[in-house]
């Protein structure tokens, strides 16, 4: 089944007896593509989950306030015993510091949220950028880039997160900035691919034979034609990024004042308070990081099978 | 006894989109050392027939009636029988040898492979020698047996299919489309090479293809199906030469002869594309692209009626009590050499 | 870049596809492919020496421990390592110093760095090998059995599991097994790679050092299964439509027959191809897990360094991780160029 498309009936304009510009025309056809691509994204059941979980997911995070009171990330306040098991007021027991660790998870989906999209944006719009210009400009220019892609893709991540991370200092911008710089080379690589397929159409060579300049034809042409690459590969790259969040913070490398689920990870091991305390500090966020990476990825996965029929049936 | 018979072979693909009868019910018979071409458009079914023969349709499929090969129905037998039969009894060759080999083996293996499945005791240095000798049989070097698919050419790779068909010495081949992807000189190349083989060995061979031309030099008779179902049928020269079903003419006149005067002047096209094997029209499936359909086609229930000496057609105009109605026997007569191209 | 990212594929068959029977003949391939290594592993030093050296404000205290210096002490370091002198000189003293395998002493306990790697090296990749083989084996096996009868109840079941692992952090797995089969229950020993007391030599020293090594083995392999077997499933799945295998059917051949003899030979070269190109990452895809089983490696030895902080073994360490990815492309690359028989130069 190739991609839906239906063929472009008269857009309402007509109706009222105006001719329809060609914008009207574009909308009406893109509003139709899309209605498309949802039924097809609906059909797959991985998808939809993984789209419920991520919805519940932003709710949470955006209803912290409402859930669990921010006094209770304060440990300076803290009153419950510390490395407790469930009880009434803390669902999930208690950690070092005596907070409830349900509070510090709902709060801590924030902190990994926000880290997982920003540093995701970052990476886009970097890899996006760099695939786009290497497949449009091709020769001496994409060689150069592929050349710096290629040296990314072969420096292994970890080693090279710990030492930027550790010569650049501590913070959570630095996190994210170390997790965006070293995540674009797949972006890039697949958005480049996609883009040199798309500077084969002839409309590109009929634009540019009309005097469309570099600009013009990457931004209006070429990024509309890969944007929904883009975003099946924006989703799964979220997954890859808040897996290397966790482990950078596991390994120190975090912000202790903004407990990630990363960070507690970090802080029920190391300070041997989940392993002999309150094994659920250390199970609960374990499994919040697997569940929302879970999401993300099969979101993806149904959104790459939309949008690529080879790919279906999988 | 027929050494194979289809009776009343219909096979439906199950999809989700709904049934789609491929074949809606084919009957036809081969004796021993007698070859049979099957012609007609893509999509009509054609294909279909040649992978239910060896039963290797896919699960989704829905296989009635019945294939007697040699006396037993191939679509109800055991497991470990029908395995004894694939290849030993009846072989195919596939069109497209582009992909019907594995490309990863070499090509002496893969040829010695069913030699040494079906044939017990057989070392196997001895099979990679028959397999080196069948190359040789059409027309390739021995030598190739150590080559991978991917460094021989098309033509080659065809003949690689045929040689693979002949290894187990089976009483039956089917070849589909064994020279659709070719070009017209190494065609002609590979059409005497499968002609000479199945005379030598008195193989019986049914020829699957859209090309008419191609299946009156090869075979001795010639079976045109349109919409899953046999529309005529008889000797070869004689369906070519002198259709009686329209679409079986049309069909004919399609493929022009070099040299023949009749073909440059008059060239003929047939409008319109098969019906979609889901949405078959009502009645002679082939009314609506008829040239000289009448009002009752759209109704009539045709069936295959005696159109002249071991002939059979499924037209109105060759129906009994109709004008064209054909008053001796259906019986097939003596059979001559495949029939010759119009010259 | 992982095996199951979506540009993965592309990349395994552009590698396999590229390399075209052309007309250069193999040693001159080789050339070029050697070549090609070193030139990055020339860049990954440049690197190194800009990040270590000329980013920071003041390279010295890097260098040294932090302390409070005197300005003697201070004008001894920057003889020591030419650090007053124009950029270019000092990295041709860096590029030469490390070229003799002179990666500068620790901080911590001013050993060697090349030393202290030395000594770590075997660990990791014991660990990392014997995970790996064991990955590589039952992750294939998984794999065919689950993409051949797909949508079975085992390819359900392992697709599942498999995805779920996927999903996980390595090093809380890690910390799960730990706490259950260490603390809770005392199958296992919950740190390091030999029993402090002496483990014995010959078959006893062989058993404990098994025993220590179960558990990180353990969650290492269930890991890298996991990306294994999701590859080798999808390489199956996309041979299942092909000619060639309904040619095979034809033939007589029983349905394992098929699978065994025609399927999985083709499946298996795009996966094993995956799977080698990311044989070099393994190695640092242990640093987590020996830092959660106090396992003394590489990884280990890089916590350590990076909570000290102790840049020298840092940056030893960095430049051993990216030396062991690009060496392991490049053996795996000329390995499949040497068995892929459409790849071979005839």
């Amino acid at each position: 089944m190739s991609a839906p498309s239906a063929p472009p009936a008269q857009p309402a304009a007509r109706a009222a007896g105006t001719a329809p510009s060609a914008r009207q025309i574009a909308r009406v056809r893109r509003r139709r593509a899309l209605a498309g691509y949802w039924r097809e994204y609906r059909k797959d059941r991985g998808g939809m989950i993984g789209l419920v979980i991520l919805l519940a997911l932003i709710v949470v995070a955006l209803a912290a306030p409402l859930l669990a009171s921010s006094s209770g990330l304060n440990a300076a306040f803290a009153t419950y015993p510390a490395n407790a098991g469930p009880g009434l007021h803390y669902p999930l027991g208690t950690d070092a510091d005596g907070r409830s660790v349900l509070t510090v998870l709902i709060w801590g989906s924030r902190i990994s949220l926000l880290i997982g999209f920003t540093a995701t944006f970052l990476s886009i719009v970097i890899g996006g950028v760099i695939g786009i210009v290497a497949g449009h400009f091709g020769k001496v220019i994409d060689n150069l880039l592929m050349r710096v892609t290629d040296w990314f893709l072969v420096v292994p991540f970890l080693p090279l997160a710990i030492v930027l991370a550790k010569t650049l200092g501590p913070s959570l911008g630095v996190i994210i900035f170390v997790i965006g710089v070293t995540s674009w080379p797949g972006t890039a690589r697949i958005i480049r691919a996609q883009a040199l397929a798309v500077e084969t159409r002839p409309y590109l060579e009929r634009s540019r034979a009309l005097g469309a300049g570099h600009w013009h034809l990457m931004s209006k042409h070429v990024l509309p034609n890969v944007m929904p690459l883009l975003l099946a590969n924006t989703i799964l790259t979220v997954a890859g990024v808040i897996l290397a969040e966790t482990t950078l913070s596991f390994l120190g490398l975090g912000d202790p004042l903004r407990p990630s689920w990363g960070e507690m990870l970090n802080e029920a091991f190391f300070t041997g308070g989940g392993a002999a305390g309150n094994q659920l500090w250390l199970l609960a966020p374990g499994v919040a990081i697997i569940v929302v990476v879970l999401a993300f990825t099969m979101c993806g996965h149904a959104l790459e099978t939309v949008l690529d029929p080879k790919l279906r049936e999988r | 006894m027929a050494l194979i018979e289809l009776q009343d072979l219909s096979v439906t693909y199950r999809t989700a989109g709904g049934d789609v009868p491929a074949v809606r019910g084919v009957s036809l018979a081969l004796d021993t050392g007698q070859t049979l071409g099957i012609a007609g458009e893509s999509g009509c079914g054609k294909s279909t027939i040649a992978a239910a023969i060896l039963r290797l349709l896919p699960r989704s499929a829905k296989v009635g009636g019945q294939v007697m090969f040699e006396g037993e129905d191939i679509l109800t037998m055991s497991w470990g029988k029908l395995r004894a039969v694939r290849w030993a009894g009846a072989s195919i060759v596939f069109q497209g040898a582009m992909h019907s080999l594995n490309p990863v083996q070499r090509i002496g293996k893969q040829i010695a492979e069913p030699i040494l499945l079906h044939e017990r005791g057989v070392r196997p240095a001895t099979a990679a020698k028959q397999a080196a000798g069948l190359l040789e049989q059409v027309g390739l070097p021995g030598w190739r047996a150590a080559s991978y698919p991917h460094e021989l050419s098309g033509g080659q790779k065809q003949r690689v299919m045929i040689a693979m068909a002949l290894a187990c010495s089976p009483h039956l081949i089917v070849a589909d489309e064994p020279t659709t992807a070719l070009d017209v000189m190494i065609q002609a190349q590979v059409l005497n090479v499968i002609k000479d083989l199945v005379e030598q060995r008195g193989i019986s061979m049914i020829m699957i293809s859209h090309d008419l031309s191609v299946l009156s030099a090869t075979c001795q008779r010639l079976a045109v199906m349109y919409a899953g179902l046999i529309v005529e049928e008889g000797p070869a020269h004689e369906v070519f030469t002198g259709a009686r079903h329209p679409y079986a003419e049309a069909l004919a006149w399609a493929f022009p002869v070099i040299g023949d005067a009749r073909s440059r002047l008059s060239p003929r096209g047939l409008g319109g594309d098969c019906p979609d094997p889901a949405d078959v029209p009502p009645g002679c499936s082939f009314h609506p692209r008829c040239a000289v359909a009448e009002p009752e086609c759209a109704s009539v229930h045709t069936q295959l009626w005696p159109a002249g000496p071991g002939r059979v057609a499924a037209c109105i105009r060759v129906r009994p009590g109709s004008a064209g109605e054909y008053h001796g026997t259906s019986v097939k007569e003596e059979e001559d050499a495949p029939g010759e191209a119009v010259s | 870049m992982t095996a199951l990212q979506p540009g993965a594929r592309l990349e395994a068959r552009d590698h396999l596809e590229t390399e075209g029977p052309g007309s250069s003949s193999l040693p001159r391939v080789l050339l070029v492919k050697i070549g090609s290594a070193l030139l990055t592993l020339f860049f990954v030093l440049v690197f190194n020496f800009f990040l270590f050296r000329v980013l920071p404000a003041d390279p010295a205290k890097n260098l040294t421990r932090n302390n409070a210096l005197t300005a003697s002490q201070l004008a001894a370091i920057n003889k020591t390592f030419g650090l007053g002198r124009p950029l270019p000189q000092q990295f041709w003293n860096y590029l030469v110093q490390t070229l003799h395998g002179n990666l500068g002493r620790s901080f911590v306990n001013q050993e060697p760095v090349a030393q202290l790697i030395g000594q770590r090296l075997w660990p990791t990749v014991l660990l990392v090998g014997s995970s790996t083989v064991l990955a590589t084996f039952f992750g294939v096996w998984i794999g065919i059995r689950g993409g051949w009868n797909r949508g079975g109840r085992f390819d359900r079941t392992s697709t599942a599991i498999c995805n779920t692992l996927y999903a996980m952090p390595d090093f809380w797995l890690g910390m799960v097994l730990l706490i259950a089969f260490a603390s809770k229950i005392a199958l296992f020993p919950t740190a390091g790679m030999h029993n402090p007391a002496g483990g014995g030599t010959g078959l006893a020293g062989l058993a404990d050092l098994l025993w220590h090594l179960a558990l990180p083995c353990t969650v290492l392999t269930l890991v890298y299964l996991a990306e294994y077997s999701l590859v080798m499933r999808s390489s199956l799945i996309d041979e299942l439509g092909s000619d060639y295998l309904t040619t095979a059917r034809a033939k007589g051949l029983r349905d394992d027959q098929v699978r065994r003899r025609h399927a999985v030979p083709n499946a298996l070269l795009p996966s094993i191809t995956l799977i080698m190109l990311n044989l070099g990452f393994v190695i640092s895809g242990a640093i987590t897990t020996e830092v959660v089983f106090s396992w003394p490696g590489l990884g280990q030895l890089s916590y350590i360094a990076l909570n000290a902080p102790d840049y020298p073994v840092l940056e030893g360490t960095f430049l051993v991780f990216s030396a062991a990815v690009i060496a392991a492309n490049l053996i795996a690359d000329l390995l499949l160029t040497a068995f892929d028989p459409r790849v071979r130069n005839a």
